[in-house]
């Protein structure tokens, strides 16, 4: 998506990137960037919270009408929970699920070769 | 007032670091290589916002008749629009990467804000909404994205007369 916010801004369009992948975003480098902390699904607010939702779309537009510079990030106010487990558990790696990883990767494979097989066949 | 989070590390998670080590744990060997840019391209408003005419991409797509697989990417998806005045009540996503642990995506106003720009057109801070709002996939491939999905985006965006973009991956 920050590919695409680059083209866009590169022929004319102003953009604005509202998301929750912080590092991904500022690596790739964009014109502007609302960042949310919050777990990945819910960059413009918390499911059913309306309110929250209306102003982070309120901030995005700011963003657009106040940033003089590319690779302006802003980062709203909201916190997702005052347990900070979910950063932990995103995709992790420990010595309880290694073996399962081992196996979902040894999984993919073997369907992504079967699937090669068939677009050759 | 500090809270009690562990401020010997870096607070926001690292998608990148986290990603690498999850597929490496997975046996693949090679980690991917994420987009990386010195220079970041720049468009100022050429007008004020309340004559802007906005739209909004997103990387969920509309719901298939059979479900994608997890972690296939791209798969058959192709960039596709929707008519903002008929905006959906909820898109696929389950076949991206969000965190399925913490949370979920049944609030569509939660990953895509069209009904809220509504609300901010009624009210005159932006000037108009596009008719149509865009996906884009996620793709493994850059250069997909670069060469095809990111000029036809713009195509569309142009045919409506589209001044700004809240661009929303998930």
């Amino acid at each position: 998506m920050s590919l695409v916010a680059r083209h866009l801004e590169a022929n004319g369009i102003a953009t604005v990137v509202v998301g929750s992948a912080r590092d991904i975003v500022e690596e790739c480098g964009v014109p502007r960037f609302l960042f949310t902390d919050f777990p990945l699904g819910n960059p413009c607010g918390k499911p059913g919270d309306a309110e929250m939702q209306r102003q982070i779309a309120g901030m995005a537009l700011d963003l657009l009408e106040a940033a003089a510079l590319p690779r302006t990030s802003v980062q709203t106010p909201f916190i997702w929970s005052d347990d900070q487990s979910w950063r932990a558990r995103y995709a992790q790696v420990e010595a309880g699920n290694a073996q399962q990883l081992q196996r979902l990767g040894e999984a993919r494979r073997a369907s992504q070769r079967r699937a090669r097989l068939e677009d050759a066949g | 007032m500090p809270d009690a989070t562990d401020t010997t590390h870096r607070t926001f998670v690292s998608y990148i670091d986290r990603t690498r080590e999850f597929y490496q744990a997975q046996g693949y060997s090679r980690a991917y290589q994420w987009a990386h840019f010195a220079d970041v391209p720049f468009a100022s408003l050429a007008k004020p916002l309340a004559q802007c005419r906005a739209t909004v991409v997103t990387t969920a797509s509309p719901i298939p008749e059979q479900p994608l697989v997890e972690g296939v990417l791209r798969g058959d998806k192709q960039v596709w629009s929707g008519a903002t005045e008929k905006r959906p009540e909820s898109l696929y996503t389950a076949d991206l990467a969000w965190d399925k642990g913490a949370t979920h995506t049944e609030d569509i106003h939660s990953f895509l804000p069209i009904a809220r720009l509504e609300e901010f057109v009624a009210s005159g801070r932006i000037g108009s909404l596009a008719a149509r709002f865009h996906g884009v996939p996620t793709d493994y491939s850059q250069r997909r994205t670069r060469e095809d999905d990111a000029p036809e985006i713009l195509r569309r965006c142009r045919e409506d007369g589209v001044d700004i973009a809240l661009l929303v991956p998930l």
